[in-house]
C-alpha cells in the first residue's frame, strides 16, 4: 500500500476496476484521506490581547439549551426535503401539497433524521389528538379489542432499524428522456430510521386470529381514510404497530400517534394514522391496491400486491447537479437496501458498467434497512459513467435499465430498481444519463 | 366450610377474569367502535349500505362537488387531469400510457363506491349521503360505458357490475411471476 501522500501518484497496485476506482481498502490503510486538511496556519497573536483573532463565539458565551434542539442556523435554508413545483392552480384545488423527498446528497452514514424523512399522504397530515384515537382489531378474530397509545406503551417494544421506500421512487426514470433532476428528486423517497413499536403478532395473539384468516385490511384515521391489504403471513412475521422513530413519538407526518410499519414492502402499505385492523379471509380491492399501485406489463395485464421491494442501491456522492471541482481523488458513496434482507454486495463502475470494482459495505449491514457503500476514485478528467450495482444475501441483483425494460416495458409507475448512471463530463458537470 | 367458599370464590373469579380481560392491557371493541373505524366494502358487496341512485342524479352531485377539481367527460383542463381523469382513455403522453381510468382499469365496481365514499370530495369527505355516493357511482360507471343510464346503483346491483378490465391483473405475492422479473 502506497504510504505517498501525492493521490496522483499511486501506482497500478491500487486500481480495481478501470477509469481510476480504486481498491476500497485504500482509505483505510492510507493518510489519503485527511492530508488535504492538514495545512492550516497557526493564527498570529497580539501582544497584550491573547485572544486576538479568535472568531466571536470563542470570545463570548454561548447561548442556553433549547427543551427540544434546533438545528444550526446555517443548516436550516441548505438542507431541507425536496418538494416538487407544483403550478398554483393545481395546489389551489389540492390545498396542501403531499409529497416531499429526502436530500440524499446531503446525508452521510444510514439514519435520516425524522424532519427530512420523505413523507406522502393522498390528503393531508391529519392532526390527530392521541386521547381521541384508538385502534380497533376486529373481524375474524376471538374477541375485538381496542388499543390507544398508553395501552400500547405498556406491551414489551421492539427496536429496528428500516428503510421505508414508496414504491413510486425513482420513477421519472422510466421516461424516454433523462431529466436533469437532482438525486434528491429521482430517488429521495428512501430514508431509514430507528423504529420502535409493539409487533402486531403480540395484540393478534390476544385478539385470537381465525382458521380463515388470510389477510389483514388496515385503516387510517387521515381524511380519505387511506386502506391496503396485507397477507396474513406478513402479518404475524415482523409487522410492527410503530409508535415511535429514532427515539421519540413518530411525527403527524409519519402517523402519529400510531402506524403500521411493514419491513420490506412498499410504502403505501405501512398505513399510517392506523385505527382499524379487520382481519379477513380475502383483500379489500381498495383503490391502492386496484387503480394505484398496480403495475402494468407489455402484455397489459398488471402486476397486484406487488409488495417486496427489490433490491437497490443509488451514488448519492458524486451525483447529478454537484460537479467535480478538480481532478484526483473522490470517494464515491451512496445507499443500497433490499426489502427480502441484508445487502451482501455492492459494485461501482466508472465506466458505464464495462468492468466493476467491489465498494466496501458500512456495519452494520441490517435486514431491510439502507447499506452505506464506498469506493475511492481517482478521477484524471476523462468522461465517466457512475454506477452502482447491489445484489442481496439472496442473490437478488440490480438490472440495468434496459433489463428492466425488456422484462416490464415502461407503462407503469411503481417498483422501478434498475441501475444509475451518472455522467461525468470534462468539465466535471455531473448529468442524469441512461446508460 | 370459610376456607372452602374462599377459595372457591377466588377460583371463579380467576375464571372470570380470564374470560372477561385476555388482553392485558387492551379494551373490548364494541360494534360502535368498529362501525365508526372500518368503512371497507369487499367486491362481493359486504358491508355495502343500504340506498340508491341513478346516473342523473349523479350528474347533479359532480357538478356540485367534484366538478371544481375534475373535469366533466369531453373536458380537458390539464390542472383538473393531473388530479385526477376520470372518463375516457387516458392520452398517450410519453412514458404514461396509462389507461387507469374506471371504465378501462378498474377491475371491480365496488372499489368506486368505496373510495368515493371514504376519500371525497376532498374537503368533505364522507359528507354525502349513502344514496348520493351510490348516485355518483352509477353517474361514473354509466359515463366510463360500465353500465346504462338508468341503471340504478344498490347494494344488490353494484357488485353484480362486471367491470371490463377484470381479468387484466395478475397476483405478484408472494413473488412476482418469473417472466416479469427483469434479468441482470
Amino acid at each position: 500500500m502506497s504510504k505517498n501522500k501525492n493521490p496522483l501518484t499511486i501506482d497500478a497496485t491500487n486500481h480495481a476496476a478501470e477509469g481510476g476506482l480504486l481498491n476500497r481498502r485504500l482509505f483505510l490503510n492510507s493518510a489519503l484521506a485527511t492530508t488535504a486538511t492538514l495545512a492550516t496556519a497557526g493564527a498570529a497573536y497580539g501582544q497584550d490581547f491573547i485572544g486576538e483573532g479568535q472568531e466571536d463565539w470563542l470570545l463570548y458565551p454561548g447561548t442556553s439549551t433549547l427543551p427540544y434542539g434546533d438545528r444550526s442556523r446555517f443548516e436550516v435554508e441548505s438542507v431541507q426535503r425536496f418538494i416538487h413545483d407544483y403550478s398554483e392552480e393545481f395546489l389551489a384545488l389540492r390545498m396542501s401539497t403531499y409529497v416531499s423527498r429526502t436530500p440524499l446528497d446531503h446525508m452521510l452514514g444510514t439514519i435520516t433524521p425524522s424532519g427530512l424523512h420523505f413523507e406522502r399522504s393522498h390528503q393531508g397530515i391529519p392532526d390527530i389528538d392521541p386521547n381521541q384515537h384508538e385502534l380497533v382489531i376486529h373481524g375474524k378474530v376471538r374477541q375485538p379489542l381496542k388499543y390507544d397509545i398508553e395501552a400500547l406503551e405498556n406491551y414489551p417494544t421492539v427496536s429496528k432499524f428500516y428503510f421505508l421506500e414508496c414504491s413510486g421512487n425513482s420513477a421519472v426514470l422510466l421516461n424516454d428522456e433523462p431529466t436533469d433532476q437532482s438525486v434528491n428528486a429521482i430517488h429521495g423517497l428512501v430514508s431509514g430510521s430507528e423504529w420502535t413499536g409493539v409487533l402486531l403478532s403480540t395484540l393478534l395473539d390476544e385478539t385470537g386470529v381465525g382458521p380463515d384468516a388470510k389477510w389483514i385490511i388496515c385503516e387510517g384515521a387521515d381524511n380519505g381514510m387511506m386502506h391496503r391489504s396485507i397477507p396474513i403471513d406478513k402479518a404475524l412475521d415482523d409487522v410492527m404497530i410503530a409508535i415511535r422513530q429514532n427515539g421519540e413519538r413518530i411525527r403527524p407526518s409519519q402517523g402519529y400517534p400510531m402506524r403500521l410499519f411493514i419491513p420490506g414492502f412498499e410504502g403505501n402499505t405501512s398505513i399510517k394514522w392506523l385505527r382499524s385492523i379487520y382481519v379477513s379471509d380475502r383483500p379489500a380491492m381498495s383503490i391502492q391496491e386496484t387503480s394505484k399501485y398496480t403495475d402494468m406489463m407489455p402484455d397489459n395485464k398488471s402486476l397486484q400486491f406487488s409488495l417486496l421491494m427489490d433490491t437497490k442501491s443509488v451514488i448519492t456522492r458524486p451525483a447529478n447537479t454537484m460537479s467535480l471541482k478538480r481532478k484526483g481523488l473522490y470517494e464515491i458513496t451512496g445507499l443500497a437496501w433490499s426489502g427480502k434482507g441484508k445487502i451482501a454486495r455492492v459494485e461501482v463502475s466508472v465506466d458505464g458498467g464495462k468492468t466493476w470494482a467491489d465498494a466496501a459495505l458500512e456495519e452494520p449491514i441490517q435486514s431491510k434497512m439502507l447499506t452505506r457503500f464506498r469506493s475511492p476514485w481517482l478521477w484524471d478528467g476523462s468522461p465517466a459513467i457512475l454506477q452502482s450495482r447491489a445484489t442481496d444475501e439472496f442473490g437478488r441483483m440490480q438490472p440495468t435499465r434496459d433489463e428492466h425494460i425488456a422484462a416490464r416495458g415502461q407503462n407503469h409507475i411503481y417498483h422501478y430498481s434498475a441501475i444509475q448512471s451518472w455522467g461525468v463530463g470534462t468539465d466535471g458537470e455531473i448529468k442524469n444519463v441512461f446508460a | 366450610m370459610y376456607l372452602r367458599n374462599l377459595l372457591t370464590l377466588v377460583a371463579l373469579l380467576a375464571v372470570a377474569g380470564v374470560a372477561n380481560a385476555q388482553s392485558r392491557f387492551g379494551e373490548p371493541a364494541t360494534q360502535e367502535d368498529i362501525d365508526k373505524s372500518f368503512w371497507t366494502i369487499f367486491p362481493d358487496g359486504e358491508f355495502l349500505p343500504d340506498g340508491e341512485g341513478v346516473a342523473a342524479t349523479g350528474r347533479d352531485l359532480f357538478e356540485v362537488n367534484c366538478h371544481i377539481c375534475h373535469n366533466f367527460p369531453g373536458e380537458n383542463d390539464p390542472v383538473k387531469d393531473e388530479i385526477g381523469k376520470l372518463f375516457g382513455i387516458k392520452d398517450k403522453s410519453g412514458r404514461t400510457n396509462l389507461q387507469q381510468t374506471i371504465g378501462s382499469y378498474w377491475p371491480y365496481s365496488t372499489t368506486v363506491f368505496d373510495y368515493v365514499r371514504r376519500a371525497m370530495p376532498l374537503t368533505s369527505p364522507m359528507s354525502l349521503s349513502n344514496s348520493d355516493y351510490y348516485a355518483l357511482t352509477a353517474y361514473l360507471l354509466y359515463e366510463n360505458g360500465v353500465i346504462e343510464e338508468d341503471d340504478v346503483m344498490n347494494k344488490d346491483t353494484l357488485p353484480k357490475v362486471e367491470m371490463p378490465n377484470k381479468d387484466g391483473f395478475i397476483m405478484a405475492y408472494p413473488d412476482v411471476p418469473e417472466k416479469y422479473k427483469a434479468k441482470p
